[in-house]
């Protein structure tokens, strides 16, 4: 579904992607982890199009397109979805609004009709209901005055929304208690854990790895994909750190 | 009529005649039709004739004429406006001025893809574009009622019929006069005064056309009313005069402009707006301003000057302006109430957009004299491009006036870097007992806004509508329903090409 051959990327003149190379199938749920600074945050905004993050050399194909040629709401409508690490705020737009105008030019890309607000409040309903959040919610301002928590699930809400082929959560886990880590890991498996669908949960721990059981865990450290294993390797680097690791 | 006028300038009659002729295409009857171009005397006797004015009318006209004269542009505004030749323009043309098209294929490309994007119907389309038998394309009923004049011109008769059934007048200004010259002249420059400011005694000169309306002790207006059919049917014209006087205990709601683009040949705009709400009544009026904003370098936009102001005179009297300005080249405009009743409440919801070379100066003036009296300003400014936006807005507490309230939000949004933001706030309090509070803040639409709705599949112009309308949401809410649904688009379209 998506390969990344050699990536190269600078954040202004810094190189931070350094020769990345992944490969990610329909079905496999990837866990990238790796210590601060290491550029997961950066592989996430590069293969979602963020503007300031220069790709220098390699390539990227998603489903056999290029997806770096693509715009950031066009690699959207081709189904990829980047869950923040900081959702952001948006006054005076409900979630309601957001998600359909969203959703809708997402459609209205690729060729489907638009779904009318009652088809649309019917799906906004179930994936609310699915991850414990109040309606009422989805109809106040994108993310205004949400807790941290609150955020990352309406993060969530929108995937499920959306419903992507590939999803690539950056540290969808951080801020959350142990109730919304485990309501946060049944939406992954639940709207995920799918034969057509692909995961890419970048984060820092492995605790959000007890309920989303990845296939493939991969240690990025500067720049580059330094080693790669199964669900095992997250533990072992919960109990020695990066550094031991690296040794 | 035009027997009377005596052609002073025989050159500029001329050349009038030779505009007329290739530009417009028009091969009527040039000398019925047009005031010959320049400014004077002759000029107002020709306007106030071709009206069939009664005496006092054109006295009336002479003696703000006269006053004009002395009178200098003001300067005040931030707004940097080359000095405009009064005598390089025309001051009177005839309705139907519009092309006559044979099909939409013949219309600015440019324009038809804005009606689209609008979502205006074909028939309503070919309409304002001046389409012939663009009044038979069957229009779908719309449920703004005066909208639906545009399906022809027995439903404008209907729509009469009923309002004249409640008792309320609604006329052009020019026929009122005729009509009801009373009422008329008991209040038209009473609000305004003639001598108030440089365009507004301008106005009163040469005032072309403009709208009259009289809602009768304890009428609730049956239907909204709207400019927006008299646009097409006769071409209101560059110097617009507005009345509207709400008696004891009514209600009307007034809705002026169009969201679909309006070009014009007309460079300078200097309407007069004047309302009056006695005891107890309301009057909602409700703009959508889109004059030409002019090409992306500045050049031939549209320069607006009005002078809008509302007299709460009434106890319990209450004024509600909301706007939404997206075009011209500049904007000088402060729509205002003076609240004289006792409890009397004024209220002004602002949204401004300026984009490329755009300048804007606008807000209100709240004047309470009466006691008890309150009123509450949102003024939301969009700067995009290399424009200039500026809330300029007075409240203003009498010594005697006890127990009064404003409550004032001014929020300034700036996209990219080359805009400009400017917020002058002007609070004098004489009476110890106000209230007066002024919120205000500028932000920038952030990138991390702009990525995040990228992210989830809208285009970056999508992406600004929608922040921009979440900006502007407090004051589209005011808005009618079917007007608010066209504006939200027209933000979006205004602001097209403002990002990267």
């Amino acid at each position: 579904m998506l390969q990344i051959n050699n990536l190269h990327a600078n954040v202004g003149d810094k190189p931070i992607l350094k020769g990345l190379t992944l490969s990610l199938n329909a079905g496999e749920i990837h866990a990238i982890m790796g210590p601060n600074g290491a550029g997961k945050s950066t592989l996430g905004y590069v293969l979602s199009g963020r503007p300031g993050y220069e790709v220098t050399e390699g390539s990227v194909t998603f489903n056999g397109q290029d997806l770096l040629a693509l715009e950031p709401h066009e690699r959207a409508a081709a189904g990829l979805f980047l869950g923040f690490q900081y959702p952001v705020e948006i006054p005076g737009v409900s979630n309601v609004q957001f998600l359909r105008e969203a959703l809708n030019a997402q459609r209205k890309y690729r060729g489907e009709a638009p779904l009318t607000g009652g088809e649309f409040l019917k799906v906004a309903r179930e994936q609310a209901g699915a991850l414990g959040m109040d309606m009422e919610m989805l109809k106040r301002p994108v993310n205004v005055g949400f807790s941290g928590g609150e955020k990352k699930r309406n993060e969530m809400v929108q995937m499920g929304i959306i419903d992507p082929a590939l999803a690539i959560l950056d540290e969808t886990d951080s801020g959350l208690d142990i109730d919304a880590l485990r309501t946060v890991g049944d939406g992954i498996n639940r709207i995920m854990r799918k034969p057509d669908k692909a995961v890419l949960l970048i984060t820092h721990y492995q605790r959000l790895l007890d309920y989303v059981k990845p296939d493939f865990v991969h240690v990025l450290d500067g720049g580059r994909i330094t080693r790669t294993g199964g669900a095992d390797l997250a533990l072992e680097l919960e109990r020695d750190g990066y550094k031991e690791l690296a040794a | 009529m035009t027997d009377d006028i005596e052609i002073k300038d025989k050159a500029a009659w001329d050349a009038a005649e030779k505009v007329a002729d290739y530009e417009h295409g028009w091969s009527s009857d040039i000398e019925t039709d047009f005031a010959p171009k320049g400014l004077n005397e002759d000029t107002v006797r020709f306007i106030s004739a071709k009206k069939n004015e009664p005496e006092w009318m054109l006295e009336w006209r002479l003696k703000a004429f006269a006053m004009w004269k002395t009178m200098e542009a003001p300067d005040w505004a931030k707004l940097n406006v080359p000095p405009i030749d009064y005598q390089d323009a025309y001051y009177y043309a005839a309705p139907k001025a519009k092309p006559k098209l044979n099909s939409l294929d013949e219309v600015d490309p440019e324009i038809l893809r804005v009606y689209e994007k609008l979502g205006i119907p074909i028939a309503e389309q070919k309409l304002l574009a001046g389409v012939e038998g663009g009044e038979d394309g069957g229009l779908p009923q719309r449920r703004v009622a005066v909208d639906a004049v545009f399906d022809s011109v027995s439903v404008a008769t209907t729509f009469r019929a009923e309002l004249e059934r409640a008792g309320v007048i609604f006329r052009s200004i020019s026929e009122a006069i005729k009509e009801y010259p009373d009422l008329v002249r008991k209040y038209l420059g009473k609000i305004v005064p003639m001598h108030d400011n440089y365009f507004a005694t301008l106005n009163c000169a040469v005032f072309s056309d403009g709208t009259f309306v009289y809602i009768p002790e304890g009428v609730r207006c049956p239907m909204e009313l709207s400019t927006y059919f008299r646009i097409n049917a006769e071409n209101t014209g560059q110097f617009e005069r507005t009345l509207i006087v709400a008696d004891k205990g009514s209600y009307v709601s007034y809705l002026e402009g169009c969201t679909a683009p309006m070009r014009d040949e007309n460079q300078l705009h200097a309407a007069v707006v004047e309302l009056v709400a006695l005891d107890d009544a309301e009057i909602k009026y409700s703009t959508v301003q889109n004059w030409y904003p002019g090409d992306a370098e500045g050049k031939g936009g549209i320069y607006n000057f009005v002078t809008k102001r509302a007299l709460c005179q009434g106890r319990n009297s209450k004024v509600s302006w909301t706007q939404v300005e997206t075009g011209s080249a500049v904007t000088w405009k402060y729509p205002s109430c003076v609240l004289n009743g006792e409890n009397s409440v004024g209220e002004f919801y602002s949204v401004a957009v300026t984009n490329n070379h755009q300048q804007a100066d606008t807000g209100t003036k709240m004047i309470h004299n009466g006691k008890g009296s309150r009123s509450t300003i949102v003024s939301k400014g969009i700067s995009a491009g290399h424009s200039n936006n500026t809330y300029r807005g007075l409240v203003r507490v009498a010594p005697n006036a006890e127990g009064v309230r404003n409550f004032t939000q001014c929020d300034s949004l700036l996209l990219g870097s080359l805009s400009g933001a400017h917020t002058v706030p002007y609070i004098e309090v004489r009476n110890p007992s106000a209230q007066i509070e002024h919120e205000a803040t500028t932000s920038k639409i952030s990138d991390d806004q702009m990525f995040y709705a990228m992210a989830r599949g809208l285009n970056a112009e999508e992406a600004v509508a929608l922040i921009v309308n979440g900006f502007a949401k407090e004051v589209l809410q005011q808005l009618p329903m079917e007007f608010a649904v066209e504006a939200q688009k027209l933000l979006g379209i205004s602001l097209e090409g403002s990002v990267g």
